[in-house]
């Protein structure tokens, strides 16, 4: 347990060395901004709409402003999570660190999960940057924490999936540009996945809707804890690690 | 300390080490000599446990590689042949990083780093980013974090190699000292290297053991019968016929010529010394005597006749398989 720790400490470190932590996190509050500014005009707009027509029931702030936000963010974690991981194990290996690290009276599945949890901490602190904007709401409005917890909680698990995937996807290749990419793809497929079954019905609409990443996040948003999709997330990062650690360890045999 | 026995690593159809057995006593330095791909590298790489071999046993300062591997690693110190550096480290933050993860205790961390940037010298880089070492500090630093939890076995893949020669001789010197309070395998395809810091060779080509045994036992196998080198200004007239009439003297034959200056190389009968007699030839005959010593044969020869040799006997071996 220490050791993961002191390896998760070393990537998180590493992130905020390079570039990358501030122009993954710049970029995305940015984009986040500009979102959190646009369904905010919408919202006041409807609102102002909704008071000259003199009817009595408030518009929910949760639910006409934070749920297409959260809806957004999701895309933005398609292009922006691939980053986080891309160098994850393609730089060990470019540069032989690697051999240090697998040379270390460390287990594999120590260092796969430092490494997991170094990505997953840089990816809740991007996420904590936009407790501001969620702040602000609460200092003007009057909006429901319970169902912000649960949407915050979703993404953190949506995220941990993707990055344990990309992880995996980094253990594959040296290049940091092939390890971004086949990440992205493959996060596009596992969310489009559920296209699929839209031409048919029945068993396979059930399958690929289950397969697709993003429909499990529906319930978080609307601020439910369904154990279901909880245990998907979870045995979805699960797999992702292990597969990260099988990798690793076939790339000691092929030397 | 070490001990390796008949390892084999395959690559597909592709053998790198063959059938590999040797020893290494506590305090002792190996050599590991052999020509690029002789499977120097894989070999390391096995007993610090980056990779598992095909076949055969490797036990490591008391543990078995393959069964007990964080015991063995916690004993080994291994300094790749890049040393892996995290670019976007100063070098104690390096250090501070392996030292956890090699398992040194918190309450001595800060002491064993002290200690290690002593010894390889690299106290005044402390603060210093690895990207921006030069190649022979980033050598050091590759070492001080072999060093960090004060390993019983050190394995260095090509430690001087790129060095320029002063960091070449700092080095060895520092190698040398660490010899005693730890065992350590090196293994270069530089030969001087061998017979100034090591006790023992391990001569090895194509994943085969060639030979084991130290430096100066493996220069004198090959002497076999003496060979002198001798120089004289002998006027014009022809030395050769009156030194190849001494008793003793086996064979004549002329080296190299520079005006007069003729030199000779003088091959003599098994254990005999000749010196005195090719001297007084010589000074009888008013001839000048320029230069006399004895031809060594150098490591770099036996190290040539034995790779050499091995690939001449797998030949024939290589043709048949092709055949077939």
């Amino acid at each position: 347990m220490r050791n993961t720790f002191a390896i998760a400490g070393k990537e998180l470190r590493s992130y905020f060395a390079s570039p990358i932590a501030y122009i993954v996190i710049g970029l995305f509050v940015l984009l986040y901004g500009v979102f959190y500014w646009l369904y905010l005009q919408s919202f006041l707009r409807e609102a102002l709409n909704l008071g000259q027509y003199g009817t009595q029931q408030a518009l929910n702030i949760n639910q006409h402003m934070l749920r297409p936000i959260v809806q957004n963010v999701t895309v933005l974690l398609l292009f922006v999570l691939p980053a986080m991981t891309m160098r994850a194990y393609a730089e060990e290996r470019r540069s032989g660190t690697i051999e240090l690290l697998l040379t270390s009276p460390i287990t594999d599945l120590e260092i796969v999960v430092g490494k997991f949890l170094g990505a997953l901490g840089l990816y809740v602190v991007m996420l904590s940057v936009t407790l501001i904007h969620i702040a602000i709401l609460f200092w003007y409005g009057d909006p429901e924490w319970k169902p912000i917890a649960t949407m915050y909680l979703g993404l953190v698990l949506l995220g941990g999936s993707f990055l344990s995937i990309g992880l995996f996807i980094s253990t594959l290749t040296t290049n940091q540009i092939v390890a971004y990419i086949g990440s992205f793809s493959l996060f596009l497929l596992m969310w489009i996945v559920s296209w699929f079954g839209s031409f048919t019905t029945g068993f396979w609409t059930d399958l690929t809707s289950y397969l697709s990443i993003i429909e499990h996040l529906d319930d978080f948003n609307k601020g439910v804890i369904d154990t279901t999709h909880v245990i998907y997330y979870l045995s979805l990062i699960t797999f992702g690690l292990f597969l990260t650690a099988k990798s690793v360890d076939t790339e000691r045999w092929r030397g | 300390m070490i001990e390796v026995q008949h390892l084999t690593k395959r690559y597909g159809p592709f053998t790198a080490v063959n059938d590999l057995s040797f020893r290494v006593e506590r305090g002792e330095i190996l050599g590991f000599l052999g020509p690029n791909g002789a499977g120097k590298t894989t070999t390391m790489r096995i007993l610090t446990g980056y990779m598992p071999a095909t076949e055969g046993q490797a036990v490591v300062a008391g543990y078995n590689v393959f069964e007990q591997p964080l015991e063995a690693k916690r004993r080994t110190g291994y300094l790749p042949e890049t040393p892996p550096l995290y670019p976007d480290m100063t070098v104690r933050d390096y250090l501070t990083f392996v030292s956890k993860i090699k398992g040194v205790p918190s309450a001595d961390r800060t002491q064993r780093i002290k200690t290690v940037m002593e010894k390889t010298r690299i106290d005044d880089m402390a603060a210093r980013l690895c990207s921006r070492l030069s190649k022979g500090y980033k050598q050091r630093v590759g070492l001080a974090q072999a060093l960090i939890h004060n390993p019983d076995v050190l394995i260095l893949d090509e430690p001087t190699a790129g060095l320029d020669p002063k960091q070449i001789i700092e080095t060895r010197k520092l190698i040398t000292e660490l010899a005693g309070d730890h065992t350590i395998v090196l293994s270069t395809h530089i030969l001087p290297e061998v017979s100034q810091t090591c006790q023992r060779v391990v001569i090895i080509a194509k994943g085969r053991v060639v030979a084991v045994d130290t430096p100066d036992n493996l220069t004198a196998h090959l002497r076999g019968n003496e060979t002198m080198y001798l120089q004289v200004d002998a006027d014009g007239a022809d030395a050769a016929v009156a030194l190849s009439r001494l008793s003793g003297v086996s064979r004549v034959e002329e080296a190299d010529r520079r005006g007069n200056a003729i030199g000779y190389e003088v091959v003599s009968e098994q254990g005999r010394d000749i010196r005195r007699e090719l001297s007084n030839t010589v000074v009888s005959n008013g001839w000048g005597l320029l230069e006399l010593r004895p031809m060594r044969a150098s490591l770099e020869e036996v190290f040539l006749s034995l790779t050499t040799e091995e690939a001449a006997a797998s030949a024939p071996a290589g043709e048949e398989t092709e055949h077939a």
